[in-house]
């Protein structure tokens, strides 16, 4: 059977099963009971397995098979988890990646050994089954088995008694296939607590905030008549743990205790359930709708739907990537002809009617939109690269003895397509140097009354026109003192020099190349290659990086973004006689100065405006432009980076307009401050402004 | 074993002197147009045009061999070079296109320069056409690499 033609498919899907893997694991580590994150393992390393098989790779199915089967001995509760299985496992996913690699490059699995995974888990596999065959009765959670009342089972936990409906073990199975959690509860409320009905109700409608509650027992009816004593109990299908479910409904008032765990079926009846639900979709006759009605009623609460729930993954489609980038073209070509269109018009522009310029300004909000649509498109979530890196830590936490943990958000933070493949290494290398020279080993942390576990933190979040990525460490920070002394020793700078550099001028130097204030070179870094190579690639992405510290408390990287790369809105200036654009989203305001109000502080022009002193500065001596004559009106135009501003003086102004960027090529000398050319409605270059590097 | 071969060159003038570019090089002439400066590029760089929607970069080829300034007259002409096929194009602009001339490798004669010479490295040798001399530009120095 040839199976070329799904070779593409496979890697992706692979790829994807990996990464869940990963996660899982990483998540199994630290909760070894975690019976939901289990069974997700499982399923992942089956789904591999039986596509390695069809693919013709007998290496990866062979592995994935033992991988299956210690997961499947977990499964069933007759085997524990051990770290030793989890650095063994882990390693097996590196080699499956490693398989999926070659294959991917290839074609073929490639010739690496696997053998001694497999007998480590051969191994542990001999060992669990012996060994641990009698405990599992007593640990407390028992997956995969009917709901019964397990010997040593909580009696709190009243929900784990009640007998469940065809259709409620129908919903369940649904559940379990969305990958939803499903939670049984029990909730005693005080004593002496007045309006139980009441108090009912407002449980179930914060519970209703965070799930859909699918059962109560007594049923709702009852509840609302205060047909109960202090206690009752709910299934929940939701996507929070049965601990977050616990803590949300003991935030409501008179509520004494709560318990909740979550609930299963067996294989046989979930599969049972789930060919029920298939054949429903199918249109077949289901004879359980009845029944629903009123058990289901909860109050004011929303119904229950029988039918299939909403899926939990996004409806998506896979697109090539360069199907997206012709389309970007086009819709850049478009706005460059209605530009055309505009500025031709302005000739004969009293012989056209006024309805010519209401369609002109029709084209203009449908061309934006449309821009801003195929921009959407190719924005993907930075979550795509940072999901590998909780991972990655964890193995430097281990090679490095030193404790530490990684913070993510902002994962949801959408960058473009072409962002998105390439910032992956510059964060790696950011997140490798923090933990290796940022964060200080466990007894020098507690020595200065930090916590022994080192938090690393990276944070992706919306500003302005930018996309802000922080990574962030509370270790030792960067001695400042230390880089003078580096610089001054290289001859980067002189003494007097290094004297008039503020904080940020020494931090900006770690991004030399060769510059290195760590004193030995290790394998992760410190080689002082890395920085510069960050920042050359930053850069050519269009945005830019800078470092804070406070030594003893942390170092801070800031990654700045542009979101949208090639449509912009401009603002068309004149320096000198030469027409230059300025990116919009950056400008704050434009002032009409005068000369005279310009004054020279420690060598460098500055302006006070309003209150706030700014710096000045004169972009047509920057550009090399000819020097025009001395005039007593400035044009400024005040931009903003971050917090700072800084007053950019031109000529003359010509007006807001929506340009297309294009790139100048990569034989002229790249400098930071030019970021492109433009093409005007009549033809005309002009070239784009990136004023950043000058605040 | 070398073969003879023999290549076609388009011949052109820069102030009196005449060079030569083979023809797989050359990608478009077009007449002189506005180009537009950018500043801080490399002295030789005049700047970029806009040629159908696509922005090129114009070299001055004079500057670049170190000759006299650029004088543009109705003649001048700018040449849009691809040093591979894969490249991004480059335009250099000369006084003056002549024709496509035929030279064969016997008829071209590699000099050896002074290793301080800069220029050596732009030319393959000088070519004998008729009664004139020709130099015959080596486009993948002269243009650079792609940075």
């Amino acid at each position: 059977m040839d199976v070329s033609q799904y070779l593409e498919i496979f890697i992706d899907e692979a790829k994807e099963h990996l990464q869940s893997l990963n996660e899982h694991i990483l998540v199994l580590e630290k909760d070894p009971e975690h019976t939901d994150t289990i069974n997700e393992i499982f399923r992942a390393a089956h789904s591999l397995k039986g596509m390695a098989g069809t693919m013709g790779f007998k290496k990866m199915q062979q592995l994935t098979h033992d991988m299956e089967n210690v997961f499947s001995e977990i499964r069933n509760g007759k085997m524990k988890v051990s770290s030793e299985l989890v650095d063994v496992v882990f390693k097996g996913l590196d080699v499956l990646e490693s398989f999926v690699a070659n294959i991917q490059s290839d074609g073929t699995e490639g010739d690496i050994d696997c053998e001694d995974i497999i007998k480590s888990l051969a191994r542990i596999l001999n060992e669990g089954r012996g060994g641990t065959g009698a405990k599992t009765e007593a640990s407390g959670r028992v997956s995969a088995q009917e709901i019964i009342a397990a010997p040593e089972a909580n009696p709190k936990e009243k929900f784990r008694t009640l007998k469940i409906e065809e259709h409620e073990k129908k919903a369940i199975a649904k559940a379990i296939s969305l990958n939803l959690n499903v939670v049984g509860m029990t909730i005693y409320i005080q004593e002496y607590c007045v309006l139980k009905g009441a108090r009912a109700f407002m449980i179930n409608r914060t519970i209703e905030e965070h799930g859909e509650i699918i059962k109560l027992y007594p049923s709702a009816q009852d509840l609302e008549d205060e047909k109960y004593d202090f206690d009752y109990s709910a299934f929940v299908i939701t996507k929070k743990t049965p601990q977050d479910l616990i803590e949300y409904v003991m935030g409501v008032s008179e509520v004494k205790e709560v318990v909740a765990d979550y609930i299963y079926l067996s294989e046989e009846e979930l599969n049972h359930y789930l060919a029920e639900i298939k054949r429903d979709e199918l249109g077949e006759p289901s004879l359980k709708k009845a029944v629903d009605a009123d058990a289901l009623k909860v109050g004011s609460a929303a119904q229950v739907k029988q039918q299939p729930s909403k899926p939990v993954a996004n409806r998506s489609v896979r697109v090539d990537i360069e199907k997206l980038d012709v389309l970007m073209n086009l819709v850049s070509e478009l706005i460059i002809a209605k530009n055309s269109l505009v500025v031709s018009s302005n000739a004969i522009r009293d012989q056209l009617e006024s309805s010519f310029f209401d369609q002109i300004e029709y084209l203009e909000r449908v061309t934006t939109n449309l821009h801003e649509s195929v921009m959407k498109v190719r924005m993907v979530p930075i979550e795509s690269v940072v999901n590998r890196f909780p991972r990655m830590i964890r193995d430097l936490s281990k090679s490095l003895n030193k404790q530490m943990e990684l913070y993510m958000t902002g994962e949801d933070t959408e960058l473009d397509r072409t962002v998105i493949d390439e910032i992956g290494d510059p964060l790696m290398h950011l997140l490798r140097n923090s933990a290796d020279h940022g964060l200080e080993p466990p007894e020098e942390r507690i020595r200065k009354g930090k916590s022994p576990v080192g938090a690393i933190y990276l944070d992706a979040y919306q500003d302005g026109n930018n996309v802000v990525i922080e990574v962030r460490d509370d270790g030792a920070g960067i001695n400042i003192d230390k880089i003078k002394k580096k610089a001054i020793e290289k001859g980067i700078v002189t003494e007097d020099q290094a004297e008039r550099m503020s904080d940020k001028d020494f931090t900006d130097l770690l991004f030399l190349p060769s510059f290195s204030t760590s004193d030995k070179v290790t394998d992760i870094s410190g080689r002082g290659v890395g920085l510069d190579v960050v920042k050359t690639k930053i850069e050519a992405l269009g945005g830019d990086i800078e470092a804070k510290t406070i030594w003893g408390k942390g170092t801070n990287f800031i990654i700045r973004l542009p979101l949208t790369l090639a449509i912009i809105q401009a603002l068309m200036v004149m320096i000198s006689d030469e027409k230059y654009a300025l990116p919009l989203g950056n400008i704050q305001t434009v002032e009409n100065v005068r000369s005279s109000e310009i004054k020279k502080v420690s060598g460098k022009e500055v302006l006070n405006l309003r209150g706030d002193i700014i710096p000045v500065v004169r972009l047509g001596e920057v550009l090399d432009c000819p020097k025009g004559e001395e005039k007593d009106d400035l044009l400024i135009v005040v931009v903003k980076k971050g917090e700072r501003f800084a007053g950019m003086v031109v000529d003359k102004l010509l007006g807001q307009q929506e340009i297309v960027i294009k790139s100048i090529g990569k034989y002229i000398r790249n400098h930071k401050i030019i970021s492109g050319a433009t093409i005007l409605g009549n033809g005309e270059v002009a070239l784009i402004l990136d004023v950043n590097p000058l605040i | 074993m070398a073969e003879l071969s023999t290549k076609q060159y388009i011949s052109i003038r820069l102030g009196n002197d005449l060079y030569a570019i083979e023809i797989k090089y050359i990608e478009n002439i077009i007449v002189m147009q506005n180009i537009t400066r950018v500043p801080k590029a490399q002295s030789y760089f005049l700047g970029v045009i806009n040629l159908r929607g696509e922005i090129i970069p114009v070299m001055s080829l004079k500057a670049r061999l170190g000759l006299e300034k650029d004088v543009f007259t109705p003649t001048s002409r700018i040449i849009i070079l691809k040093p591979e096929r894969t490249a991004a194009p480059v335009g250099i602009t000369v006084d003056e296109v002549n024709e496509v001339i035929d030279l064969s490798d016997e008829d071209i004669e590699t000099l050896t320069y002074d290793d301080k010479e800069v220029k050596a490295a732009y030319s393959l040798g000088i070519g004998k056409y008729g009664s004139d001399l020709i130099n015959i530009l080596n486009v993948p120095e002269l243009i650079g690499k792609d940075e």
